[in-house]
């Protein structure tokens, strides 16, 4: 019998960054969307180095960032008693810097499609900036936001060198889906490898098709 | 028609952008309709922008009855949401996510009424809303957008309401259906308003007031009747054919014959069926100067119904022009007429002669 244990962790990992992305990722996305500040490309940039950087150069700095010698990492010992890196905490964290250009870009170009003329349109009706955000411009980035968060949810279940950099490979902890297949090539165990192989295909291309059918969709109320 | 209004705004602002700057110091008494009227192109928009809230990098400030809304000098700047200042865009700019209904109720349940409030039912009544409140706004007509738009702007409750040439992207047809609410709104809601236009026969049908913009810059200030007949222009070179405003009072409708006879000052007239206006009520007709014909004997056997005696006032020659503009006062109001040079000298015009003003029944069409 498959040991379904890693794919459970990888649904967890994904849920939660996904989840804090969507808290972090929005208001930087708004941020992005609206601002002539002169920081605004390097921030851009900082946002988008997962998508060119070799993850196990980012997973290398997490380590470095995260581990227990760091100021961050000592911290989070003293804190909350248990080592950031090698733990699932540590996961999320890495994780939640190398989904964030799935979840910012969508929404910047969602937020940025809206333009400035709904936003006015509510101000004139006396809606606060932060009333004006949730009541119009939220609703009009239904399909924005469908896509960031399951782009975001996709990427993060696909990740593997962050992971292994970071996590290493410690059942129920740190062992997420693509670690353990990998584990079953290198043991030989091809059988297990095709079944968690297979399940990763399916699932991924099911939720681009659902993505990009969404996209073609028009104006569609989400 | 603008009686002692307790609104006014000041405004002085200097804005600087590549190809266009403004530079405007003016205090404007606000009653009424006020038409912002000028060449596209002018500022006029900007300068709506700017009272609205929209425009924050501005040199200057902006105050209106007593508070500042925005001041440069002091760092002073009330956001637009706190402004009590409805806009109605020239595209509408409803929500699309929320029905006409929706779209009514987001403005009602913000708006802040500072005195008697505007109802949702009265909005809906005076721009006949109720068989468009269930549907999506992307299936309205552009009229019907903009009939929204005012309502729930409207329903927001503002003590100003600004317009930004809310009839431009719409045809001819529609313009004429939907000009009649806009001419009864500062009427039935007691809100002065200030309506950006380049159009002259819309200015003529909707403004007390007028201010004029050219390149950014005020050139002339006054009472509709006297920008439009082009005796209160200053430093303006618009060029547009001068129009009279003509105020009248209703007599009767003549409904097999689609006319209306109207009283202008002790003499009579008819015109095309003025829709919605009672025996009795005061309405504004515009007459272009081109469609007047003035004859020096009254005249017999010809089509045109509508001759209004009068004494000449003025010549006034159009440079590099056959044509020149004559002021002819009748009973208070100075009609103007466009006539060649030609046609004057021939027909001995002079200051002081006795004069019939023929206005063709079709000129008063009061469609735009």
């Amino acid at each position: 019998m498959t040991d379904l244990g890693p794919l459970w962790l990888s649904l967890a990992l994904a849920g939660v960054t996904t989840g804090i992305l969507l808290l972090v990722g929005t208001p930087l996305a708004w941020w992005l969307s609206g601002t002539n500040s002169r920081f605004k490309p390097a921030i851009e940039a900082i946002t988008a180095l997962p998508l060119v950087l070799p993850p196990t150069v980012l997973g290398f700095y997490f380590l470095i960032a995260l581990g227990p010698a760091s100021p961050i990492g000592a911290f989070w010992l003293r804190v909350t008693g248990d080592a950031l890196t090698f733990s699932f905490s540590g996961l999320v964290v890495a994780s939640v810097f190398y989904s964030l250009p799935f979840m910012v870009q969508p929404l910047q170009n969602a937020f940025e499609s809206i333009g400035r003329g709904p936003l006015e349109a509510a101000a004139s009706l006396r809606a606060s900036p932060l009333d004006a955000f949730f009541s119009v411009v939220v609703p009009l980035s239904g399909r924005g936001f469908i896509t960031a968060a399951v782009l975001s949810f996709a990427h993060t279940i696909g990740e593997f060198g962050v992971v292994l950099m970071v996590g290493g490979n410690i059942p129920g902890k740190t062992r997420v889906i693509s670690i353990a297949i990998y584990e079953h090539v290198e043991t030989l165990n091809y059988a297990e490898a095709h079944f968690l192989s297979a399940l990763l295909l399916v699932s991924a291309f099911l939720v681009l098709l659902f993505v990009y059918t969404l996209r073609r969709g028009g104006r569609v109320n989400v | 028609m603008s009686e002692g209004s307790p609104y006014s705004l000041s405004i002085s602002a200097k804005v600087n952008y590549p190809g266009f700057s403004l530079d405007i110091d003016q205090s404007i008494e606000l009653g009424g309709v006020t038409g912002l009227f000028g060449p596209s192109g002018g500022g006029k928009s900007t300068l709506l922008r700017i009272i609205a809230g929209f425009e924050r990098n501005v040199t200057g400030a902006v105050g209106f009855s007593g508070s500042t809304w925005q001041d440069s000098a002091t760092n002073t700047f009330v956001p637009a949401h706190r402004r009590p200042v409805g806009f109605v865009f020239q595209d509408s700019r409803l929500f699309p996510h929320l029905n006409v209904a929706g779209n009514l109720r987001y403005a009602r349940e913000r708006g802040v009424s500072s005195g008697q409030e505007i109802g949702f039912a009265e909005v809906v009544a005076s721009l006949d809303l109720e068989p468009l409140l269930e549907k999506e706004v992307n299936v309205l007509s552009g009229g019907e957008r903009q009939r929204v738009a005012i309502g729930r702007t409207l329903l927001a409750q503002p003590e100003l309401l600004l317009l930004d040439e809310p009839l431009a992207a719409l045809d001819v047809g529609r313009k004429s259906e939907i000009l009649p609410y806009i001419e009864a709104l500062p009427k039935r809601f007691g809100i002065p308003a200030i309506f950006v236009s380049h159009a002259v026969n819309e200015m003529a049908r909707l403004a007390d007031n007028v201010v004029v913009l050219e390149a950014g810059r005020v050139t002339a200030t006054g009472s509709a009747s006297g920008i439009l007949s082009r005796e209160e222009l200053q430093l303006s070179s618009l060029p547009f054919e001068a129009v009279t405003i003509l105020e009248v009072r209703v007599k009767e409708h003549l409904a097999d014959l689609r006319l209306t006879r109207v009283e202008h000052r002790g003499q009579n007239m008819t015109v095309p069926s003025i829709e919605g206006a009672q025996g009795g009520d005061t309405v504004r007709l515009s007459v272009r100067s081109g469609d007047v014909v003035l004859a020096t004997h009254e005249p017999q056997g010809i089509s045109v119904r509508n001759v209004l005696r009068g004494t000449l006032l003025d010549i006034l020659p159009l440079t590099d022009s056959a044509f020149a503009t004559v002021s002819v006062d009748v009973d208070g109001t100075h009609l103007k007429a466009q006539l060649t040079r030609h046609a004057i000298a021939e027909l001995g015009l002079e200051p002081g002669a006795q004069v019939f003003a023929l206005i063709k029944t079709a000129s008063f069409d009061r469609s735009v």
